[in-house]
């Protein structure tokens, strides 16, 4: 999926096409993002086939994709943020990620100087008799990433969340501009540490289609290997803290064992417990240390020695399901209007994985299944990680006996021109889509990267309603949307 | 089957302690001036504030409790105010969004008070230094007292940056 993609000319006729068809359900909206003096998007038609289509904005404005399709807006927001454009029409004309703290407005398009002073954020409001506010974070309670929620209750019940982030940017698409391809992977890794290793998968893909060259095939197997791992490590870690957020400490304390021996052996395999900067353009910068196989052969034994009796734990315990049944219930028909990845789309019933539908090495020669659920509740959510968790250790032990030898790296060209590539990797989270256009001296023009959880966050707005307030860490647990990867 | 899987809890999964003599600990330790130990005993209460972390800091911060680091057999423990808090533990490049909920915390927690930096974000902006969005490092927002380096720094050496601040230079 990292070819050079297909090209669509700038035309309005087009992008209004485009738009149409997202609304009417015949295309998922893959991303949607800022250029020079352009916008662009990315859909996919029902089986994975990826297109690219743009539109000129030659007077700073374009028309709002997010008019006909709610899951554009926080990115239209976003990009008319960063580059200054207005979308004409479009339903919410707040900015997203610019606070008004910045010294400037426009980091990417015409810069304009600002005073870093804050501008006020009108939340939407819920109407009704008894009806309360609750303002929560960006500072939360626990161990976790800025954020605001703003609750409007009845009683306990929430009436309407909305959600405000942005506090945690960084400006990375600024900073890719210009950078070299090495300085790029490193930004690029710390786009969601959580994932970093898909992260860096991505841009590299991103990078090799746009140069026209393939990794090594010990590489892709390398890389499929720590994707695993990177998979089951978060996977262990979120089932373990949603029962934790409904009070069942014990399987947390269990899973928490799981995830420390899955993250020491990526250390002692790849010399680094979340694997950062393991992956690089043309294959990866660490080959598999000589105990390294053994070392992840005997976490996939513990994992599969323990781990069944957790799940059985889990789903034994009433008083754990009274709480995970039927809470957050997301509707189907939301999950896949917003093109939902990962866990959150397939518990709800969107059949959809990145390593299956659109292949990429060293998945496409492996057979495994992408497990869903219809519920769309907490409950269907921790039981596709769960049934994740088994399809990994069977692919990281497919991975070690398969690996092939030979080198790890490819060297690249030193500069191929003006070029541009794209890729959609499957995160933990769900797919990740990098878009990569390099310059003629080979450093990176602009580099725009997709977290699944731009589409899962709305989401999680709709599946709190009705809900009771305490439920919420469960639900957004359950969730576990990334904070960093969206802000950017 | 619980007793079974309280079992799987027990030692010898518990990671041994640091000692003083511990060079990581020693060097960290001479950066502190002033030992919480010697104004608040053996507890530290400890709220953490994500400034801009890209989240692979706090993966690590969670990972202190569980069983093999067990933060609280220390006297240390997460508090979720900084109404409680003794220690303010800062991750990420102090994002320009966040600055102003960073120093609110801080003013927020009674002294005394110490401030760890966690990470190399939190140490000087690492890969983020020089964007228009971050302060570019703890320091440059509230007084640090102890930095902690890595990207992310292990739980290993998280904790021994937070026994260092309890223990300080000997």
């Amino acid at each position: 999926m990292s070819a050079n993609p297909h090209h669509s000319p700038a035309s309005e006729t087009e992008w209004r096409e485009a738009s149409r068809r997202l609304a009417a359900g015949e295309a998922t909206l893959v991303s949607l993002w800022g250029d020079e003096g352009r916008m662009r998007m990315a859909l996919s038609e029902p089986v994975c086939s990826l297109s690219l289509v743009e539109v000129g904005c030659g007077d700073n404005a374009f028309p709002s994709v997010a008019a006909a399709h709610a899951p554009a807006v926080r990115l239209e927001r976003a990009a008319c943020d960063l580059f200054g454009f207005t979308a004409r029409d479009a339903p919410d004309e707040r900015r997203w990620l610019d606070h008004g703290r910045w010294p400037l407005r426009q980091p990417l398009g015409h810069e304009v100087p600002h005073d870093g002073a804050p501008d006020p954020y009108p939340f939407l409001e819920a109407k009704g008799s008894g009806l309360h506010q609750i303002p929560v974070g960006p500072v939360h309670a626990g161990i976790i990433e800025p954020g605001h929620f703003r609750f409007h209750a009845g009683g306990e019940a929430v009436v309407r969340l909305e959600e405000r982030l942005g506090y945690v940017h960084k400006g990375v698409d600024r900073l890719m501009r210009g950078a070299s391809l090495e300085r790029a992977c490193v930004l690029a890794a710390r786009v969601s540490g959580d994932s970093t290793v898909a992260y860096a998968v991505a841009f590299a893909r991103a990078v090799e289609g746009a140069l026209g060259i393939d990794a090594p095939a010990r590489a892709h197997g390398l890389r499929g290997l720590m994707a695993e791992l990177e998979r089951i490590a978060n996977h262990f870690g979120d089932i373990g803290a949603i029962c934790n957020d409904a009070s069942f400490a014990l399987m947390h304390a269990h899973c928490g064992i799981l995830r420390e021996r899955t993250l020491r052996a990526a250390k002692a395999a790849f010399g680094h417990r979340l694997m950062m900067d393991a992956v690089v353009p043309g294959g990866v910068a660490v080959d598999l240390a000589p105990d390294g196989a053994e070392a992840i052969r005997a976490l996939v034994r513990e994992a599969r020695a323990t781990f069944p009796g957790l799940v059985q734990l889990y789903d034994n315990t009433a008083s754990l399901q009274d709480r995970t049944v039927g809470t957050g219930v997301l509707k189907a028909d939301l999950a896949r209007r917003f093109g939902a990845g990962g866990v959150v789309g397939r518990a709800s019933g969107r059949d959809f994985d990145a390593r299956r539908d659109c292949p990429y090495p060293p998945y496409d020669a492996l057979r495994f299944k992408a497990p869903t659920r219809r519920e769309g509740d907490v409950n269907a959510r921790i039981w596709v990680r769960i049934d994740e968790v088994g399809e990994s250790l069977d692919l990281i032990e497919a991975m070690i006996a398969r690996l092939p030898g030979g080198p790890v790296l490819a060297g690249l060209p030193s500069s191929g021109g003006a070029c541009e590539g794209f890729a959609l990797v499957e995160a933990f989270r769900g797919d990740v889509f990098a878009h990569v256009r390099l310059a003629d001296d080979g450093s990176v023009a602009r580099c725009h990267l997709r977290d699944a959880s731009w589409f899962q966050w709305p989401l999680l707005e709709a599946a709190i309603e009705g809900n009771i307030v305490a439920d919420f860490p469960l639900c957004n647990k359950s969730f576990n949307c990334s904070y960093s990867g969206c802000d950017l | 089957m619980r007793n079974t899987l309280l079992q799987g809890l027990r030692p010898p999964l518990t990671e041994s302690a640091p000692g003083n003599d511990d060079p990581e600990l020693a060097a960290l330790a001479s950066t502190v001036k002033e030992a919480a130990q010697s104004a608040l005993g053996r507890s530290l209460a400890i709220r953490h504030v994500d400034a801009g972390s890209c989240n692979g800091c706090e993966l690590e911060i969670h990972a202190l409790g569980n069983a093999f680091y067990d933060l609280e057999r220390f006297g240390l423990r997460f508090v979720a105010s900084p109404r409680h808090a003794d220690v303010l533990l800062v991750t990420g490049p102090v994002a320009l969004n966040m600055r102003e909920a960073l120093t609110r915390t801080f003013d927020a927690t009674p002294e005394p008070k110490w401030v760890i930096a966690s990470g190399a974000c939190a140490a000087d902006g690492h890969v983020f230094a020089g964007s228009y969005a971050i302060a570019g490092g703890a320091a440059s927002v509230i007084p640090v007292d102890l930095v902690i380096p890595g990207c992310p720094p292990s739980p290993a050496a998280l904790l021994k940056g937070l026994l260092a601040l309890m223990r300080g230079a000997k």
